[in-house]
């Protein structure tokens, strides 16, 4: 028989320095963790949770039927088909919010869908609608859709399907508008109208078309390259857009469009490198998504803002929303804008830290590290510390600079709540002043309150009796 | 205001650093607003929207620098730094900074879980605070470590459902309040260097625990483990959760032929449970529950030796004859609780009353300021008197101050006190004592717990302590007796 109670390979402290060091004099090796109380009034709650006898299985629970889960683009269709959404109804990014507390970007958005969608023809008539009452808007992620910065879906507009096969399940995206003043940073100039309406009648036909003809392109894959060839898949997404054209080309161009339309399609998509972060975000809610719902999970499943609070969702409490005011985000300007013009945190494209890629693989995205003026090392620390708030990784999603280890994946609160370290997310910045549209780009934090009403009611959920 | 727009053919760079450039610009004195960016459509709608012209030709592999400034000067101190900035490729604050290599080792980790992934570990050794500990060994059971809890204050809820995760994950659960444990010759916490043996131990108590190691190993008997599972574990509530599973682990250790079991005074069905229990295990089993009808440690380890067939010498004792006996009272000042305890128990049934701040049942409990009563026994380490403090085997101030004024009360007859080595002790206890006893008329006697490799020297401490004048025993139980010897009328 072996010794179950050898000499310890090695000895982990934490606590008082000098227990460590009369260790370390006896050649064992000693691992020492750089302890910090956890943040101040969890600590009963997170004791209550860490004391949860389910929590260790249902977190491996989650985290794995996160890494099982599909994202196979299979159709491109309108919202009102594909979410069954009807007239005057919007979705919307973030937890849920009314009109008196949305912010400027949100607010522009929805003035913008009101008019594309033929209810408005000005927006002092649009906002007058909204203000009053008369139509009705919901977060994307209530009925399984992400959408990007404002994430505002109208009925009119054309969205991706992915489907996870592994669990049945879909999930929708909008079709990027690009950069600059368009709709999901809150402008609704004619020129952003013009755009939508042209997605609408020619983009949004061809993809179909063309992805109808191709058949499942399997999103998780291409992730998979992505993030080998210098993307995040959050603030960069020009490899993946690339590789989402070449699948789709060759049945474009079979697919009978007029060569002019075809060209413009072309040109569109090959011009936007965010095009296929819209792919990107449905393929992570999916993911995310798979992991929801497993009984003493402390696993964060959403992470989404619609500029003026930002809310989580934890696996065990499902759909629950946990808030706090967004922040604003740290980074670059674009020409004359300032910190004074930019809105606080918005999107739902957090989902993408939230599966691991996003700011939880800046380690694989040297060129984009600049924007907060960092350097290539902070972005491997970046990497690492997210790994050290996560229960699991994904092998789907190799770095090769960390020795293709998998990215970080599974955010654990009670990790957050006893390192006071935040989740990194990656984002671009929109205007203060609804009509604006993108002012900049940069990093941001969720505000810890998000974690912190989390816990009470993971404690509630996890006390004995 | 001074405008300046330039085009400039071919210039491409990524618009990250261009970016990082025009924020850099932007704050120099007297520059009101800049952009230096590739003519893309959008940059040259920001670039009107700034107030300039469009440029007439202009294509997004053509670089714009617009420059709005107070005056020329501003202008000109701008493009400057625009050409340093250029030929750097970046901005002023990255100029110059982060080192290279994956970096990854940099990052400390934060929790117990963290650590597990840098590499390769069994053990954790948790000292965090008592309101918070059980979140840290919550994390360690889960990541299928052995743990051991030196932190005291952890609630008894906690500790049970600690005890209860750990037997679940098949790991051991030492403590919480647990100063002293071996585990394959690996000392942690408060520990003595012992050489490997036969004998595996599971104690409810530190210093209880650091005697038995030491006078083992005075007898020339090695201890391969010895398992602490805190002082409540043999309480009704915690119901020997960890000694019951201790046990299991030693009687399944080859290495291990006895096992002894040091508690201070069970819970009566507790005790009946492990003594059962004890009874089913292949390994021998020696019982030393530590009470006023039981057998001291002492005794204790002379049943090991002779479970282990091994000859048994008393422990030895170091110094001059005993000065005969002094009217006054016997003044206890311990280290060590299960010392204390032990010495109380001894002396107690020669003296009937003996005060302490840690007092007997049915004995007199010292006021908040201390001061003796009669024959009075301190615990230093009890958690009252370590506030704020460390432990009085690693800060021996209070004690020594305390000494220094019995030796000065006429009504003190005689003086006992433990010296306790061993890893995590004081490195030179001896010292301090020696100079506050040197030229004093009361005796001194010294309960020396140590092990012969201890690093403090267990034989040059006892020697120096002797030279100084005072009587020091390797058994705790001997001490006592010997200084109640020396209480006339006792």
């Amino acid at each position: 028989m072996t010794s179950r109670l050898a000499t310890p390979t090695g000895v982990i402290t934490a606590g008082a320095e000098l227990l460590a060091e009369s260790v370390e004099q006896q050649s064992v090796t000693t691992t020492r963790v750089r302890w910090a109380p956890p943040v101040a009034g969890t600590e009963s709650a997170l004791a209550e949770v860490m004391l949860d006898p389910r929590r260790t299985a249902a977190n491996q629970t989650a985290v794995s039927r996160m890494t099982a889960a599909g994202a196979d683009l299979v159709d491109v269709r309108r919202a009102s088909e594909a979410l069954d959404l009807p007239e005057g109804h919007f979705l919307h990014a973030g937890p849920p919010i009314d009109w008196d507390r949305a912010s400027g970007p949100l607010r522009g958005a929805l003035i913008g869908a009101t008019m594309l969608e033929g209810l408005a023809s000005s927006p002092h008539e649009a906002e007058g609608l909204l203000a009053g009452g008369s139509l009705t808007w919901e977060p994307c992620h209530s009925r399984g859709a992400v959408g990007p910065m404002a994430g505002v879906v109208s009925p009119s507009m054309w969205m991706v399907e992915l489907h996870d096969t592994t669990h049945d399940r879909r999930a929708w995206c909008s079709l990027n508008e690009g950069l600059g003043k368009v709709l999901r940073y809150g402008a609704y100039s004619a020129e952003v109208l013009d755009r939508l309406r042209w997605m609408a009648d020619v983009l949004g036909p061809a993809l179909q078309r063309a992805t109808r003809a191709r058949g499942p392109i399997d999103i998780v894959a291409v992730i998979a390259q992505m993030v080998q060839m210098g993307d995040e898949g959050h603030n960069r997404n020009r490899a993946g857009t690339l590789m989402l054209l070449k699948e789709w080309l060759p049945d474009l161009i079979t697919a009978g469009l007029d060569p002019a339309d075809l060209a413009e399609v072309v040109r569109f998509v090959s011009g936007n490198d965010h095009f296929f972060l819209n792919l990107v975000m449905p393929a992570c809610k999916l993911i995310t998504r798979a992991g929801s719902g497993v009984a003493g999970s402390t696993v964060v499943t959403t992470m989404a803002r619609n500029g003026t609070d930002f809310g989580i969702q934890v696996s065990a409490t499902g759909e629950t929303w946990y808030t706090g005011p967004a922040q604003v985000a740290d980074g670059l300007y674009l020409g004359s804008f300032g910190p004074d013009d930019a809105n606080p945190d918005i999107g739902d494209s957090a989902i993408a830290e939230t599966a691991g890629i996003g700011g939880f693989a800046m380690a694989t995205a040297p060129a984009i590290v600049r924007f907060v003026g960092g350097s290539v090392s902070d972005a491997l620390a970046t990497t690492q510390r997210m790994y050290d708030l996560c229960v699991g990784e994904n092998p789907a999603w190799a770095l090769p600079i960390l020795d293709f280890r998998g990215t970080p994946l599974g955010i654990d609160v009670c990790a957050v709540l006893r390192t006071g370290s935040l989740p990194q997310i990656n984002t671009g910045m929109a205007g203060r002043v609804a009509g604006t549209g993108q002012v900049g780009a940069g990093l941001v934090t969720p505000p810890m309150e998000c974690f912190t009403t989390a816990i009470d009611a993971l404690a509630d959920a996890a006390r004995p009796g | 205001m001074t405008r300046s727009l330039q085009v400039r053919a071919g210039a491409y760079q990524d618009s990250v650093s261009l970016m990082v450039i025009s924020r850099d610009l932007r704050a120099r004195t007297g520059v009101q607003s800049a952009l230096v960016a590739m003519a893309t459509e959008l940059n040259l709608s920001l670039l009107a929207e700034m107030g300039f012209d469009p440029p007439g030709q202009a294509s997004p592999n053509d670089m714009l620098v617009a420059i709005a400034g107070d005056d020329d000067a501003a202008i000109q101190d701008a493009l400057a730094h625009l050409e340093a900035a250029l030929v750097g490729g970046r901005g002023e604050e990255t100029g110059g900074g982060g080192g290279s290599g994956p970096g990854a080792e940099s990052i400390e980790p934060r929790t117990i879980g963290a650590a597990v992934r840098r590499g390769d570990a069994s053990l954790a050794l948790i000292s965090t605070p008592g309101s918070v500990a059980a979140i840290d060994a919550a994390d360690a059971i889960a990541a299928g470590l052995d743990v051991m809890v030196f932190s005291d204050n952890v609630s008894v809820d906690h500790e049970v459902r600690l005890k209860e995760l750990a037997a679940r994950a098949g790991v051991l659960m030492m403590g919480p309040d647990c100063g002293t444990a071996v585990v394959g010759g690996c000392g942690l916490g408060f520990a003595n260097v012992v050489r490997p043996g036969p004998v595996g131990i599971v104690a409810a108590s530190g210093t209880g625990a650091q005697q038995l190691l030491a006078l083992l190993d005075g007898a020339e008997i090695g201890v391969r483990h010895c398992l602490g599972v805190g002082g409540r574990d043999l309480s009704s509530a915690v119901a020997g959760r960890s000694t019951l599973a201790a046990l299991d682990l030693l009687d399944s250790e080859e290495d291990v032929s006895v096992i002894v079991v040091l508690s201070k005074p069970p819970a009566p069905e507790v005790a009946a449970a492990v003594t059962g229990h004890a009874q089913t295990l292949q390994t021998p089993v020696v019982l030393g529950y530590l009470g006023a009808d039981s057998r001291d440690i002492t005794a204790t380890a002379r049943s090991v030796a002779e479970q282990l067939g091994v000859d048994w010498e008393e422990p030895p004792r170091w110094g001059g004859d005993a000065p005969s006996p002094r009217r006054g009272f016997l003044r206890g000042l311990f280290t060590g609780g299960t010392l204390c305890d032990e010495a109380m128990l001894i002396a107690q049934a020669r003296l009937g009353t003996v005060a302490s701040n840690i007092p007997l049942a049915g004995q007199p409990e010292l006021g908040a300021g201390m001061a003796s009563q009669g024959h009075t026994f301190i615990d230093f380490g009890d958690d009252a008197l370590t506030v704020g403090r460390a432990h009085p085997m690693i800060d021996p101030t209070l004690r020594l101050e305390r000494l220094r004024t019995e030796m000065a009360d006429a009504r003190c007859a005689v003086v006992l006190l433990d010296v306790v080595l061993g890893h995590g002790s004081h490195p030179d206890p001896a010292t301090d004592i020696i100079d506050v006893i040197s030229g004093a008329e009361t005796p001194l006697v010294v309960s020396l717990v140590g092990t012969r490799d201890d690093p403090q020297g267990t034989h040059s401490t006892a020697e120096r302590l002797a030279a100084a004048g005072a009587i020091v025993h390797a058994s705790n139980a001997a001490a006592t007796r010997e200084a109640l010897s020396m209480v006339a009328g006792s």
